[in-house]
């Protein structure tokens, strides 16, 4: 099998072309795989989790294609970057569709509740879908995580979901976003991070974290 | 907090950039691959392509210009245009693009938005309204479709809540009356949809300066406000928008 740097895990669920292009862009003659074979999955020396569209139809997609153990493997044992559902799907439950997930983190994913509104009294629209910035939390270590490395504090990401991670452990918590509520938009622990904006579509800051990334040896 | 984004829309035919008035009288504004690099770099927060081209056969042209837009463009683009079945949305997903708009469509065959939205996620759908202001009806604006041509005896507002409840993400709401004009925006009609509906809104046609954008997010509860020939002649950057925007209360991204 040709060596694989880095494997887009398609489990036929949205848009792998611009997690792809993207991580290209930044791969430095790396080699960017969009697979849905397991044996890729296993022999990719860094791993990459996306996912658009519902949780429900996520998760049997990815069983459908058998590569829950795959990816579980990966996120286990390399450098593994979840993207949006691909955040969402690491934690034991989604109250969208009252769905299983993997289990990697302790906690739930939870919807925006209703009626939400900013501070003039503007009503707040769900999907949470724009630019809105990322505050760094640094998991109670003394540096900060590694992923970002040259990205200002505060720095906007492109965000778009009607559901938000809510880990049971805070120190997983590398990241949270304001939406009025703070919620945990990245987290961390060992090889893993994951975010719930799209680094792929996030212009420079979500590059930087990419380039970051590939090069990353947690 | 979430900042308003900046849009700015280019109108694609046969591989180049047009901009017309009143949806007429096209005149060339450029390569989409230059202009879209351009944007890009002055801090444009996402990217819409219209493509009006109306002979079938240079339809395949804006798939070849997504790819490529797609492959150095790293913020979300938007595609719509001639948007028929599906099967469209899967190529235009598949070129790069990170949603479809959806319009004459969308009143032709309602199911295809709730279709599609149930396969990719109403995260890439778009449905784009084009209304016009009427008399002597039970409402206030009606819905057009072809371009605008074409009457539908839908109004405005209650198609907005409908089309939502398909699976719409997002609304792309124009004014048919403004487009062009450079009067601004329509801000009655988009609030009244913004506050219909709870989905984001992009307010388009009619603008003619800066403070048209303000209005449209003040006024108009625009979650999103797009642009095309303000940005297109070069009479303003996106980041000379978006200072104007700040300066006037408005969160963006700087």
């Amino acid at each position: 099998m040709q060596k694989v740097d880095i494997a887009v895990v398609d489990y036929g669920m949205g848009n792998l072309r611009s997690v792809s292009k993207a991580a290209l862009h930044v791969a430095n003659g790396k080699s960017v795989v969009v697979t849905s074979d397991a044996a890729v999955i296993h022999a990719a020396e860094r791993v990459i989790f996306p996912g658009q569209g519902a949780m429900p139809d996520c998760m049997r997609e990815l069983d459908a294609r058998h590569l829950r153990d795959a990816v579980i493997d990966a996120a286990k044992n390399k450098p593994f970057l979840g993207i949006c559902i691909g955040m969402q799907l690491l934690f034991e439950h989604s109250e969208e569709g009252d769905t299983a997930g993997l289990g990697l983190f302790k906690g739930n994913v939870k919807r925006f509740a209703d009626k939400l509104t900013d501070d003039l009294g503007e009503k707040l629209k769900v999907p949470h879908m724009g630019w809105n910035q990322v505050f760094q939390t640094n998991n109670n270590q003394k540096q900060a995580h590694p992923l970002w490395a040259g990205i200002k504090d505060a720095a906007r990401f492109y965000h778009v979901h009607s559901y938000y991670a809510a880990p049971q452990d805070n120190a997983v918590t590398a990241g949270e976003t304001e939406y009025p509520v703070r919620f945990t938009s990245a987290v961390a622990r060992d090889n893993i991070f994951a975010t719930q904006f799209h680094v792929e579509k996030s212009a420079a800051a979500g590059l930087q974290l990419l380039a970051n990334f590939v090069n990353w040896k947690p | 907090m979430l900042a308003k984004r900046i849009i700015p829309c280019l109108d694609v035919t046969n591989g180049r950039v047009v901009k017309g008035i009143n949806f007429l009288e096209l005149r060339d504004a450029g390569d989409p691959v230059e202009i879209a690099k351009r944007y890009d770099d002055q801090g444009a927060d996402e990217l819409t392509f219209l493509d009006i081209t109306a002979s079938s056969d240079n339809r395949g042209l804006i798939l070849h210009i997504i790819e490529e837009v797609a492959s150095q463009v790293f913020i979300p683009l938007t595609v719509g245009g001639g948007v028929r079945e599906v099967e469209d949305v899967r190529r235009l997903l598949n070129a790069g693009a990170d949603k479809v708009s959806i319009n004459t469509t969308a009143v032709l065959n309602p199911q295809m938005v709730k279709d599609a939205a149930d396969r990719y996620g109403s995260q890439c759908i778009v449905v784009a309204i084009d209304a016009k202001k009427v008399d002597n009806q039970p409402y206030e604006w009606e819905v057009f479709t072809h371009g605008g041509r074409k009457s539908t005896g839908l109004d405005a507002v209650k198609w907005a809540q409908y089309m939502v409840s398909l699976g719409a993400g997002e609304l792309l709401v124009t004014s048919m009356d403004r487009d062009g004009t450079k009067i601004g925006f329509n801000n009655p009609l988009n609030r009244a949809i913004s506050d219909a509906v709870a989905v984001p809104i992009i307010a388009s046609g009619g603008v003619g300066n800066l403070q048209h954008l303000v209005d449209g997010v003040k006024l108009g509860g625009a979650d999103a406000v797009l642009a095309a020939s303000i940005f297109h002649y070069g009479e303003y950057t996106v980041q000379q928008a978006k200072q104007y925007m700040q300066q006037n209360g408005i969160e963006v991204r700087l």
